[in-house]
């Protein structure tokens, strides 16, 4: 598994995809018609100048690449001037996983917008990894139970701390057995584990 | 119309994350199909709204024209990596079960994802054969072997087990063996056997 799962260059990548569905809210410019159903609060056929509306990341770029701009891009609460000073005070101790699942790659498709903010989110992105990267590398190589540490974390991160105790059980068992042990491949020993718990559900 | 656009594509794409599950969920049809239906309806639109542009004095057409066709372009792109997220996980399958995919796995799949495991199977097997005049098994000796014999254990009653020299090996469980590596790695890879560490 590469760590390279974002969309520059994969097209394909879930993790991207996932992470340009989080929401923005957006300020209509311009009237748009017969896409009143985008705003879950009226029930009119068109979107009127002004309306306020969370739209999905991969909309409200087309909304500001147009030329006028459709709809004027806002930041969502976690990458607001309040949040920002938390993630500077201490990134280790926020919840990434509740507030933003995404933190990292919504934050860099953020930045691709030319919000006025940009640099300023870039630069949180950046500290903020620094800081909680430690701490990760830190689980990962010495926590014993499977996840409960990784609760915090948000996907990006998660998968550095999976990737990093997979790498150090490997490391464990080349030291000890020369690698050279053949073993059941991953997929079998997780199918037989599963058939077990459906035989234990059924019983 | 749906109440968001897209929002159904990502609900397909949500058992796919890595980490999350090692197997394939079932293949969702209905939901692939209702995708399509909101990406024709969102395409009838837009043809009909350019046609009509002429009744639209003040250009604002374009605006929702620009916004439906980014949707399309977004349920394109949720789609292809859906088909492609499954493929790539069914690539892993063959490498790991072998040619033959447990019934239960092969449940959870449509018919041309049989049809494409099948083929790949068919396309490695021939490459295989191809290799260096009288062809190379590319699964075995994943890891360097270092010695030409192992002793195993048996982890269920197998049956019987035919070697190269045409002996036969009664394998039932907690049986142990010493039977030489290329044989027997298979069986291990597929959870028969268990190699014996000492």
């Amino acid at each position: 598994m590469s760590l390279c799962q974002s969309y520059v260059p994969n097209y394909f990548s879930i993790q991207d995809i996932l992470a340009t569905q989080e929401k923005v809210p957006c300020k209509f410019e311009m009237q748009v018609k017969h896409l009143g159903f985008l705003d879950p609060g009226s029930d009119k056929r068109d979107i009127e100048i002004g309306t306020s509306i969370e739209l999905p990341l991969w909309m409200a770029s087309v909304l500001n690449s147009q030329r006028p701009s459709i709809a004027e891009v806002g930041l969502p609460k976690i990458f607001k001037e309040a949040y920002r000073d938390i993630m500077k005070a201490d990134p280790c101790v926020v919840d990434l996983h509740k507030l933003a699942q995404y933190f990292y790659e919504f934050g860099m498709c953020l930045c691709m917008l030319k919000h006025r903010e940009s640099s300023e989110i870039s630069s949180v992105l950046v500290e903020s990894f620094k800081q909680r990267f430690r701490q990760i590398l830190d689980w990962a190589q010495h926590s014993t139970i499977e996840v409960p540490e990784s609760k915090k974390l948000d996907e990006t991160e998660k998968m550095i701390y999976h990737m990093g105790r997979e790498v150090g059980s490997s490391l464990y068992l080349w030291l000890t057995e020369g690698g050279s042990l053949i073993t059941a491949a991953d997929m079998v020993i997780q199918h037989k584990k599963m058939k077990l718990t459906q035989k234990d559900l059924l019983h | 119309m749906p109440l968001t656009l897209t929002q159904r594509c990502c609900h397909l794409l949500a058992p796919l994350i890595p980490f999350t599950v090692v197997f394939i969920h079932l293949s969702d049809d209905d939901g692939v199909r209702q995708v399509f239906e909101e990406m024709r309806g969102l395409y009838d639109q837009n043809v009909a709204a350019a046609n009509d542009s002429t009744a639209d004095p003040d250009g604002t057409a374009i605006s929702s024209i620009a916004i439906r066709h980014a949707a399309l372009e977004r349920n394109k792109r949720c789609l292809m990596a859906y088909v492609f997220n499954r493929s790539k996980k069914l690539r892993n399958m063959r490498w790991q079960f072998g040619s033959i995919l447990p019934p239960e796995i092969k449940a959870n799949l449509c018919e041309p994802e049989i049809q494409w495991f099948n083929s790949y199977s068919k396309c490695l097997a021939r490459y295989m054969k191809s290799i260096g005049g009288q062809g190379l098994n590319l699964a075995q000796d994943v890891k360097p072997p270092k010695s030409l014999y192992v002793e195993v254990r048996s982890l269920i009653d197998y049956g019987k087990f035919e070697l190269d020299n045409g002996e036969v090996v009664l394998l039932k469980k907690h049986s142990t063996h010493l039977m030489s590596r290329a044989q027997c790695e298979p069986l291990i890879i597929q959870g028969v056997l268990e190699q014996i560490n000492h």
